[in-house]
């Protein structure tokens, strides 16, 4: 006992990365968000990664059933859910199996060993158990017989062997709140709160967490609790959000300050989902959601509802996009207001439906028949993406057109500190309905915008017919007059490059100029953002453009990428941006390529920044093997 | 308040040149439906016609009301997206066997099964006539298209029991060369709440002509056809000689004499039985004709806006601002 008091109360530390793996039926993501609120909670800056199989429950004790949930939280700025786990705990020798390259050497590991028996180390292939082999042996080890123990604190509340033994999860979470030294009261309420219903679960769930971290500080001679100062983040307000939650809520404001209805027509995609989910909830906000038979209704019935006044939204991934193609074509046509979101995930066809990708990027902006600009925007984070959605909102209904947001499935199913917005200062978003008759036309064109008239239907002496034929430049009536086709072909294009002008200046992160500038989109900016910051502490002059505005481009794009020697576009795809960019500016750049569905590493983003800074230009082609035109 | 527009056809037609061929069956639908609209006592404005692709989706442009030219077979999920959202709309769907039955065969079911508050109007002329001449899915078992040159192997559907299958609250069919068939019918379509759905055969003079003079010539129909009026014996020929009995040996109807226990029609009759059993009536038996089935049934589009208005008395966050603030929140000093 002196000895132990001898010691230090804790270790400072200014980050950890933590990952809690288990079978999908585990409670592994419950698990982990348990603790990433937690961390919210207690002030930590954080970002994680939630990472699950397709099935909901693939066979147990395989490595096809593993589901895992990463954190990385600290007491500075954090970007990304992190790249080695320094705690991996494994509910099973699957979980083992799967992430135990990824752990830190010398991190620790945390395995419920009353798993590891021989079947269920035969089955994920394990010649002898890893627990007696050595194997270990660079690792700093925990075995505990969570089974046993989760069982015993639960004794004499009635729950059946299988019931009992689901506690384990929360026996883990308390296991990791002692190694972390954090407090168990709040998450105790938690508990209660979330199992109010089955105060029987509620009491059961308490006990195991509380046996976990009364375990933790029994065999304290294993380790001195570790302590994550709060990060000091600006002042305000916090909401601890994950990406489809925030989605939605930037939806919802953009609805309430621009006095529209809000009206989404949406089919039960994965990882799109979650967004139907929360918009249903928020009915008093004028906000009504229809769930359609297909992929292709949810978007007509969005574009018939902003047809009728209201803001149509509808939101799929990949495969559901491809389902709507045509009526997005349709919607550019009509040029009425139209939100359509791609929550992205590994493709072609069905491909990966829970891992994350970026690869839908030419599909959004070159995708459709005929000549078919539509605006693309991309979200960053889990809470970039509400300003991104009201952003979209802005757009479609200022323009009259259909706008095309693009998130993915680390953004939807990640979570981060959010600081809520000021509302009032949100900008306001004027619909501008036509409610005059005199001298109406269909599409007689705002001079500045190049958007047309939104008429709501019941306004007297404005009735007038639209769809997908071309359109006369004026009245809107049919036309197959070739000049007028030709006409219209440009002024769809015009009025979609104009919306460039309503954009703010680009904001670069790191260095003005320099070697590299690093230009990134969508949920790769974490890793990014981390790469740049310690490539600059190693020396190299650096920058990091993140692109929100993906079409049209931002207009100084061009001009601040030549402040630098070399660009550099790191993707989740096989250089989409960069073909992108080279066709539309011009621009060359070095691609970084990683179709893995999971993110970035920030070390692999750090390589690559450090060696094109030390690469003279003609070499690139050869050290980049996997640029797509080499492909071609 | 008005109490009577001084609407009258002529401000139901467009400016807009009419381009069916000459002979399309659907200028007297055109016609039909635009004497029908001053009937409605509803304003101009607040009207909307909705179609899709193919002859009878350029309907809409002849219409001097709101008007949407969709694209193929989505005709009635755009409708759904408006009425839902604009419940004090009038919303029409044109459409035909091809755009309605084949492409858009999904939505139209959902439309009917969902009961959405439109009038729908399925222009059948069993073939594809924009697309010039190609087996439609009601086309007739083996015939000969430019598609199906040895003729058709796919059997085709009714519409009627299609529509029926999906639990329809209102049935009915007539044909484009009875005018005053087709108003009356139109008319009780107009003033059903949930989705009417009509089918109107509408001849095709260039690539299917005389599709149904088996069934509606002058000189066959009184024999071929049976005109449905609720509560009334079913009876037809010329002199109504002959009445629908039921098949005492199966769950079929047959023909009879007119007197003696003739069935009496009773489009109101809760089970959807007798109507499916009218539906899919067809020769030798006479093809029902008018209203099958009209019964109430609660829309989709009322009970989304009941919900809303149930959601606003619950508790809950009542501005942007409270909402925002939901869940697990800090706050940093």
């Amino acid at each position: 006992m002196t000895k132990a008091a001898d010691r230090p109360s804790h270790k400072d530390l200014e980050r950890a990365v933590i990952r809690f793996a288990g079978d999908s039926g585990d409670g592994m993501q419950l698990t982990g968000t348990e603790f990433a609120r937690e961390a919210a909670l207690f002030g930590n800056d954080f970002a994680t990664f939630p990472d699950f199989p397709a099935e909901i429950r693939a066979p147990a004790g395989t490595t096809a059933g593993v589901s895992g949930y990463q954190i990385q939280f600290a007491n500075h700025d954090v970007f990304s859910p992190g790249d080695a786990p320094d705690t991996l705990v494994a509910m099973n020798p699957a979980a083992l199996k799967v992430h135990l390259e990824d752990l830190r050497k010398g991190g620790l590991l945390i395995v419920n060993e009353a798993t590891f028996n021989a079947s269920s180390l035969t089955r994920v292939g394990f010649l002898t158990n890893p627990l007696n082999d050595h194997s270990l042996d660079g690792y700093s080890v925990m075995k505990v017989d969570f089974d046993k123990l989760t069982l015993a604190a639960v004794d004499g509340l009635g729950l059946s062997q299988k019931e009992a033994a689901r506690c384990k999860n929360f026996f883990a979470l308390g296991l990791i709140f002692w190694i972390y030294g954090r407090e168990k009261s709040r998450e105790e309420k938690f508990i209660a709160e979330r199992f109010k219903k089955t105060p029987q679960f509620s009491e059961a769930n308490i006990r195991a967490f509380r046996a976990g971290h009364a375990y933790g500080e029994t065999v304290e001679a294993f380790q001195t609790p570790m302590h994550i100062a709060p990060a000091k983040l600006d002042r305000g307000r916090y909401r601890n959000i994950g990406g489809n939650v925030a989605t939605a809520l930037g939806l919802v404001a953009a609805g309430q300050l621009s006095g529209l209805r809000l009206f989404l027509g949406s089919y039960p995609i994965t990882p799109a989902s979650d967004i139907l989910h929360e918009l249903s909830k928020h009915k008093r906000f004028g906000v009504m959601t229809f769930q359609a038979e297909d992929e292709i209704a949810a978007i007509c019935a969005a574009i018939g509802a902003s047809f009728g006044g209201s803001l149509g939204i509808t939101t799929s991934s990949g495969p559901g996009i491809a389902l709507k193609t045509e009526a997005m074509g349709l919607a550019l046509m009509i040029e009425l207001p139209l939100v359509i979101i791609n929550v992205q995930r590994g493709g072609p066809s069905t491909g990966l439906p829970t891992k994350t990708e970026q690869s839908d990027l030419f599909q959004a902006i070159y995708g459709r028949n005929g000549e078919s600009p539509i605006p693309v925007i991309a979200a960053r984070s889990p809470a970039d993406v509400f300003d991104v959605a009201f952003e979209a909102c802005r757009i479609a209904v200022e323009y009259r057109t259909p706008v095309i947001m693009l998130s993915d499935g680390a953004i939807a199913n990640g979570s981060e500190p959010w600081p809520l917005p000021d509302i009032s200062k949100l900008p306001r978003i004027d619909p501008k309905f036509r409610t005059d008759p005199a001298n109406f036309h269909a599409y007689q064109r705002d001079e500045e915008t190049l958007a047309r008239p939104w008429v709501k239907p019941g306004t007297p002496g404005l009735e007038h017919r639209v769809g997908g034929l071309e359109k006369d430049a004026l009245t809107g009536n049919i036309s197959y007059d070739a000049h007028n086709h030709e006409l219209m072909v440009h002024t769809r294009a015009e009025k979609v490059q104009r919306i460039a002008r309503s954009f703010p200046p680009s904001t670069i992160f790191g260095d003005p100029d320099g070697e590299v500038l690093v230009i990134g989109w969508g949920s790769t900016y974490g890793s990014i953002t981390q790469a740049m910051i310690e490539a600059r502490a190693g020396g190299i002059r650096c920058g990091h453009l993140h692109l929100r505005h993906l079409w049209p481009l931002p207009l100084d794009l061009m001009a601040i990428a030549q402040r630098y020697r070399r660009v550099l576009i790191p993707e989740m795809n096989t250089g989409q941006l960069k073909l992108h960019l080279r066709g539309q500016l011009g621009l060359e750049s070095v691609g970084l390529n990683k179709i893995q569905g999971k993110p970035f590493h920030v070390a692999e983003v750090r390589a690559a920044i450090e060696s094109l800074a030390q690469t003279p230009a003609a070499t690139e082609a050869a050290t980049h093997p996997t640029q797509p035109e080499a492909l071609a | 308040m008005t109490a009577l527009l001084p609407l009258t056809k002529k401000d139901f037609v467009s400016d807009q040149e009419v381009r069916w061929c000459p002979g399309c069956a659907d200028f007297a639908i055109l016609a039909t439906v635009q004497k029908l609209m001053p009937e409605l006592g509803v304003p101009r404005e607040n009207i909307v016609f909705v179609s899709g692709i193919g002859c009878s989706s350029r309907f809409p442009y002849y219409m001097n009301t709101y008007g949407f030219h969709g694209i193929h077979g989505r005709a009635p999920a755009i409708a759904t997206g408006l009425k839902m959202s604009r419940p004090d709309l009038q919303v029409w769907v044109v459409t035909g066997d091809g755009d309605g039955l084949s492409i858009g065969g999904n939505h139209f079911i959902h439309m009917i099964r969902r009961n959405v508050d439109l009038k729908v109007l399925l222009f059948d002329n069993r073939i594809y006539g924009l697309t010039k001449g190609q087996a439609s899915p009601t086309s007739e078992l083996g015939k000969k298209t430019k598609s199906t040159p040895f003729g058709t192997v796919d059997r085709p559907f009714n519409p009627l029991a299609v529509a029926l299958g999906a639990n329809a609250t209102f049935v009915a069919r007539t044909v484009a060369t009875d005018t005053n068939h087709m108003l009356a019918t139109l008319r009780r379509a107009s003033q059903h709440k949930g989705a009417a759905f009509v089918h109107i055969w509408q001849n095709c003079p260039v690539f299917n002509d005389g599709a149904f003079d088996l069934m509606s010539a002058r000189e066959v129909r009184d024999d071929q056809l049976l005109r449905l009026e609720h509560g009334k014996p079913m009876l037809f020929g010329k002199a109504k000689d002959k009445g629908i009995h039921v098949n005492k040996q199966g769950f079929a109807l047959e023909a009879g004499a007119a007197d003696g226990g003739a069935l009496v029609h009773d489009e109101t009759a809760s089970s959807p039985t007798l109507a499916m059993a009218l539906a899919n009536l067809e020769d030798p038996m006479p093809w029902a004709m008018g209203v099958l089935r009209a019964v109430p049934g609660p829309t989709v589009d009322e009970m989304a806006q009941e919900q809303e208005k149930q959601a606003m008395t619950q508790p809950g966050p009542t501005d942007l601002s409270a909402l925002l603030n939901q869940g697990d929140t800090w706050e940093i000093e």
